[in-house]
């Protein structure tokens, strides 16, 4: 059953992508969903023999690669940590799977969208049950490019096309680095598994090695090039830009890959990795800044955005940000249960914004949107459901995952700790802001859309919100069903050995001062509130404060320049650099004596051959002569030497 | 030894100079109407010949005085340009009808070629030599010109005969001069001679002497710089008597000047490597790059056998067994390719009349596309793609030149087949890509069609006829017999 989890999408995507075509629409769907589902369910039952029976497993299934000391398995690990990932990434996208059917109908490629979603299913779970690096790089770079392929999926629009090369290229930069530290793992412990690779870990901290006639430290150097790796497939601050532009891919595709599953890898890989981790402070120091940073930086971005899509994806780098802060202070399981839930309410928040664009017939600008609670009651309750939840309301789920990770980056008592809780309270005030931003320009006060399309506007058939309810049970009740086992009371035993903790910062999280506790819920509160007076009771208010403060506003909506700043350092210098070698380099040298040259002087040559044949018979017989002349002179000459 | 040794030793040649001169008299009393009945028993006579050529003793014999020999590389030309004559002959039948070249000498001059060439592959001396070669030019000329009243066809003739009788003055004075030093014209008295003052040299007349006779030969192969009349002749022919130009004597042409070298001469080899070494470069460049701008489909195949002829010398400039064995190959596979394009050249016929040009050839593939699928498959094989019969012509001769460690011939060799792709391939392109003009006329005619039907297969087939024939041991044992003496 372990296997059959795995296997399953793959088997749906070969089926559908190779036969889809031929066999219908409505084949495809089936044939991917219903493994899914069964997927799906399996995975519950691993989690329950796994998280709560302690039924860790490695499952051995080929030996892959057997160069030298270079042996590499293909082997499922199982154990609580890729239990609870798997049991995340089989739920969500089961349900997108089944929210495709729907959502996708209209559309002239399904078979192919079909595939390719179950496709990246296999990789995803093919990452998380991986027992090596390299196994882990293949899940990787697979995921990597079903991202590529599902956001370019509409490849007639260009701007999809260039928002799925965007992606490709700024993840190779992170890919880049997990290489390299792939490398520098193999090279400093001659083992790429990570059971082996662990053991030796405590062995080797505090060695250093002669870089560039620099001394550096190799577990941090390694944990570092690793941590690149993880910000670009998680979109952290530098490598962030892909993300929003991502959008451009079919909502189910953002929902799925672009909040709930791929973006949370690199959270993934860093907790797989704690026991490296743990050896390299100066590491996770700069991982808690990262994070903080990136958590404040995209939260800021999200209150200006118009496209109801984009400020989602801006609240997921954020919270992305959360998550690797927490990471940072040590708070790992704090990090995974903020994953599974945030999972859980943004899928439900994409989903729930794709069902708005369905409605609406494309319509993604807020601007055109307003007062379409009376005509999707079951959606605006859906989306009020996630937002509550994202904003850590309470009783949400968001609540407990977000609370503790605060919590734990207060207890560390570091500055960097420190650093990230301030920002981190800064981000919740804005979090709860910019969501019942979305809500109210979205569902209430007055329309804003015309006439007709407002006439049009209907809610989404059952097979859209059917997969919505399952999320918003999790959104809802995945907190407090969980809080106990992640990072509560049974934590040591739900976890088992799948995560290594050196300090108990989770059990000092939970003896903070109140104010520390309850500083998170009133700033979201107030964040609500301050949504409600600018958006509802005084409409006129955002446009003049945005006026009062235009640089700053300016410099937000602009998204910190960061397009424009990367597009004046990187993309024209390299453009100008490749059409220059491309002209003069490639065309005028290399075609010009390469290829074309030598066609030329080929050409040349066979003109004048062919005038040597002038058809006098006394041209041929002088050829002749000369020929033996020659020879006989050549002949002698040798001869005589 | 008695003279009915001798005669059977000779049996085949005896057979085929009686049957020639039978059926000269049977066709001047049954006039030209006899002709197809003719050609016909020409070719039953060509069949006999190469039974009797294979009933004939197994290990090396010499008869009449030692000027007459007979081993296992005789055997194997004779074979091969048994069969080159005999697919060109039956190829003519259907043409000469058509075409209105009503003489029953056709197939009497190619016989008494036949007979030369015969003649050529298994002289032991000088003098036979020459006798062999005589017979077989003066036979070759007159075919040439065979169409009288074409201005073409009698230029052509004129142009080799004039070239021709100044390649044998040139290569009856070497012998001359060969004989006035060495004292012997037998191949065994002079392999006898040179390899006794192997140590010091030999004496100039003679290096001057093996310089006019390699000229003399290399014309006859049509190596640069002594190919001068290969395009203008090839293309003034009638076109079966060019595919017979293009296989039989280069055959027979290539196995003499093989045996030359390496029998009398081969305790000379580091002097004439060099010239051979030279020969065997210059016409794979120009073979290869004069075809390029080829506007007539002779012509081209002119070029092609010149540059055919450069790759089949880098194994006699290797010299060893390897190079000989590849020799032999090379020219079976050469056989082949060029017995089936001239068959697929003869068919290009439209409303009545030859076309030659290689434009005509465009869309081949949808208005013939056996035909146009045949010639892709020889284009192919003579551009030497694996796994095709061509591949393994160059791997042979290109393997005995690495082992003979002429790397420079082999890498410029292997350049030269890239520039010769060029042209192979724009004939696949024209049939394959370019708009079809009409068709070209419908029947081609049992014989046509059968044979390139046969010789594509062979082409094609190659590497399995390898696996299943002993085709490379025979020509390996055939090979050695040189080097057995």
């Amino acid at each position: 059953m372990f296997t059959a989890t795995i296997f399953l999408p793959l088997l749906g995507a070969i089926i559908a992508g190779f036969f889809g075509n031929r066999l219908g629409n409505r084949f495809a769907q089936l044939v991917s969903v219903l493994p899914m589902l069964a997927s799906a369910v399996f995975s519950c039952v691993i989690l329950f023999w796994v998280g709560f029976q302690g039924q860790s497993q490695t499952i051995h299934l080929f030996t892959w690669i057997d160069v030298g000391t270079l042996e590499i398995s293909w082997a499922l690990r199982f154990d609580t940590l890729t239990a609870v990932m798997v049991f995340v990434v089989t739920v969500v996208s089961a349900m997108v799977h089944v929210y495709s059917i729907g959502y996708m109908a209209q559309d002239p490629h399904i078979p192919r969208f079909m595939a390719y979603l179950s496709l990246f299913t296999f990789f995803m779970l093919a990452l998380v049950t991986a027992d090596n690096f390299v196994q882990m790089f293949f899940g990787w770079e697979g995921v990597g490019l079903c991202s590529y392929l599902l956001i370019g999926f509409w490849f007639q629009r260009p701007s999809a096309n260039a928002a799925a090369i965007k992606a490709f290229i700024v993840n190779r930069i992170g890919d880049f680095g997990f290489m390299l530290g792939i490398f520098g793992v193999f090279y400093a412990f001659g083992s790429l598994d990570f059971d082996t690779v662990f053991d030796a870990v405590p062995g080797v901290a505090g060695q250093s090695f002669n870089f560039l006639g620099m001394n550096v430290d190799i577990v941090t150097t390694l944990c570092l090039l690793l941590f690149i790796g993880a910000m670009g497939k998680s979109a952290q601050i530098g490598l962030h830009t892909w993300l929003p532009d991502a959008m451009e891919g079919p909502t189910p595709v953002s929902a799925l890959i672009h909040a709930a599953t791929m973006v949370t890898a690199g959270v993934f890989m860093v907790v797989r990795l704690s026991p490296m981790y743990e050896f390299a402070p100066i590491a996770l120091t700069v991982i808690v800044f990262v994070g903080a940073s990136t958590a404040f930086f995209a939260a800021t971005i999200g209150l200006t955005q118009w496209d109801i899509k984009r400020v989602i994806a801006y609240s997921t780098c954020s919270q992305l940000g959360y998550m690797f802060f927490a990471v940072g202070v040590g708070a790992y399981p704090a990090a995974i249960f903020h994953l599974m839930t945030h999972a859980f309410f943004k899928a439900l928040l994409f989903l729930g914004s794709g069902s708005v664009i369905h409605g609406m017939h494309d319509e993604q600008d807020m601007r055109r949107m307003g007062g379409l609670f009376p005509k999707m009651k079951v959606t605006a309750a859906l989306m009020w459901i996630g937002s509550l939840s994202l904003a850590g309301v309470p009783l949400f789920a968001g609540f407990y995952s977000k609370d503790i990770i605060l919590e734990s980056a207060f207890a560390a008592h570091t500055g960097m700790g420190l650093y990230a809780y301030w920002l981190g309270i800064a981000v919740a005030l804005m979090t709860a802001f910019y969501s019942w931003r979305l809500l109210f320009l979205t569902f209430h006060g007055k329309t804003r859309a015309d006439d007709q399309t407002f006439d049009e506007v209907h809610e989404s058939p059952p097979v859209i919100i059917a997969p919505l309810l399952v999320l918003a049970l999790g959104a809802i009740f995945s907190g407090w069903l969980a809080v106990e086992y992640f990072v509560g009371d049974q934590m040591k035993e739900f976890w088992g050995g799948s995560i290594l903790m050196l300090n108990n910062v989770i059990e000092e999280a939970h003896h903070v001062p109140d104010w520390v506790v309850w500083l998170p819920t009133g700033m979201a509160a107030i964040g609500i509130a301050a949504a409600w007076v600018m958006y509802m009771a005084m409409p006129g208010l955002p446009k003049q404060l945005a006026t009062a403060i235009r640089p700053v506003y300016r410099f937000v909506f602009r998204k910190w320049y960061f397009d424009e700043l990367y597009d004046m350092i990187f993309v024209r210098p390299s453009f100008y650099l490749g059409h220059g070698l491309w002209k003069s380099g490639d065309g005028d040298v290399i075609d010009g004596v390469g290829p074309d040259g030598i066609a030329a002087a080929t050409r040349n040559i066979a003109g004048r051959v062919g005038r040597m044949q002038s058809g006098y018979l006394y041209h041929y017989a002088f050829a002749m002569l000369i020929g033996i002349v020659g020879f006989a002179t050549w002949f002698l000459f040798g001869f005589f030497q | 030894m008695n003279l009915t040794a001798d005669l059977m030793i000779a049996s085949p040649e005896l057979f085929v100079a009686i049957a020639a001169m039978f059926l000269l008299i049977f066709g001047v009393f049954q006039g030209n109407q006899s002709t197809r009945l003719v050609s016909w028993l020409g070719v039953g006579v060509m069949f006999i010949a190469a039974i009797l050529v294979l009933a004939g003793p197994v290990g090396r014999v010499v008869a009449f005085n030692d000027l007459f020999v007979v081993d296992g590389f005789a055997n194997f030309a004779k074979i091969l340009l048994l069969l080159g004559a005999a697919l060109t002959l039956i190829l003519a039948v259907p043409f000469n009808a058509r075409e209105g070249i009503p003489q029953f000498e056709y197939p009497v001059l190619i016989l008494f070629a036949v007979l030369g060439m015969m003649m050529m592959v298994s002289a032991n001396d000088l003098i036979s030599l020459y006798l062999g070669i005589e017979l077989q030019s003066l036979s070759l000329y007159v075919l040439a010109a065979i169409r009288r009243d074409a201005v073409r066809s009698t230029e052509a003739g004129l142009k080799y005969f004039v070239l021709g009788a100044l390649s044998s003055g040139i290569l009856l004075y070497g012998m001359t001069l060969v004989y006035g030093f060495a004292g012997s014209t037998g191949f065994d008295d002079l392999a006898a001679v040179f390899a006794e003052s192997a140590g010091d040299g030999a004496p100039i007349g003679v290096i001057v002497g093996l310089v006019f006779i390699i000229a003399g030969l290399a014309f006859k192969v049509s190596a640069v710089p002594f190919h001068m009349w290969t395009p203008d002749v090839y293309e003034g022919a009638p076109t079966p008597i060019t595919a017979f130009f293009a296989v039989a004597p280069k055959i027979a042409a290539m196995a003499l000047f093989v045996r030359v070298m390496l029998e009398p001469f081969g305790d000379l080899f580091d002097q004439w490597q060099q010239v051979i070494w030279f020969i065997s470069l210059a016409s794979m460049i120009l073979g290869s790059f004069a075809a390029i701008n080829q506007t007539n489909i002779k012509r081209l195949m002119a070029y092609s056998s010149i540059s055919n002829m450069g790759f089949v010398l880098v194994g006699l400039a290797a010299g060893n067994e390897t190079g000989v064995q590849g020799v032999l190959l090379y020219l079976t596979i050469y056989l082949f390719m060029n017995v089936g394009t001239f068959a697929c050249i003869l068919a290009m016929r439209r409303q009545g009349r030859m076309v030659e040009d290689i434009d005509q050839l465009a869309g081949l593939s949808r208005t013939n596309p056996k035909m146009a699928l045949a010639l892709a498959i020889f284009m192919f094989s003579m551009a030497g793609i694996p796994p095709l019969a061509g591949f393994f012509g160059k791997l042979y001769v290109f393997l005995a030149a690495i082992e003979a460690e002429l790397y420079t011939l082999a890498v410029i060799g292997l350049l030269t087949s890239v520039v010769g792709a060029f042209y192979y391939l724009r004939i696949v392109k024209l049939m394959y890509f370019d708009d079809p003009l009409d068709a070209f006329d419908q029947p081609v005619g049992r014989e046509i069609s059968t044979i390139v039907f046969g010789t594509s297969v062979v082409t094609a087939l190659f590497a399995i006829i390898i696996l299943v024939f002993p085709l490379l041991d025979s020509a390996a044992n055939a090979a050695a017999t040189l080097f057995a003496v």
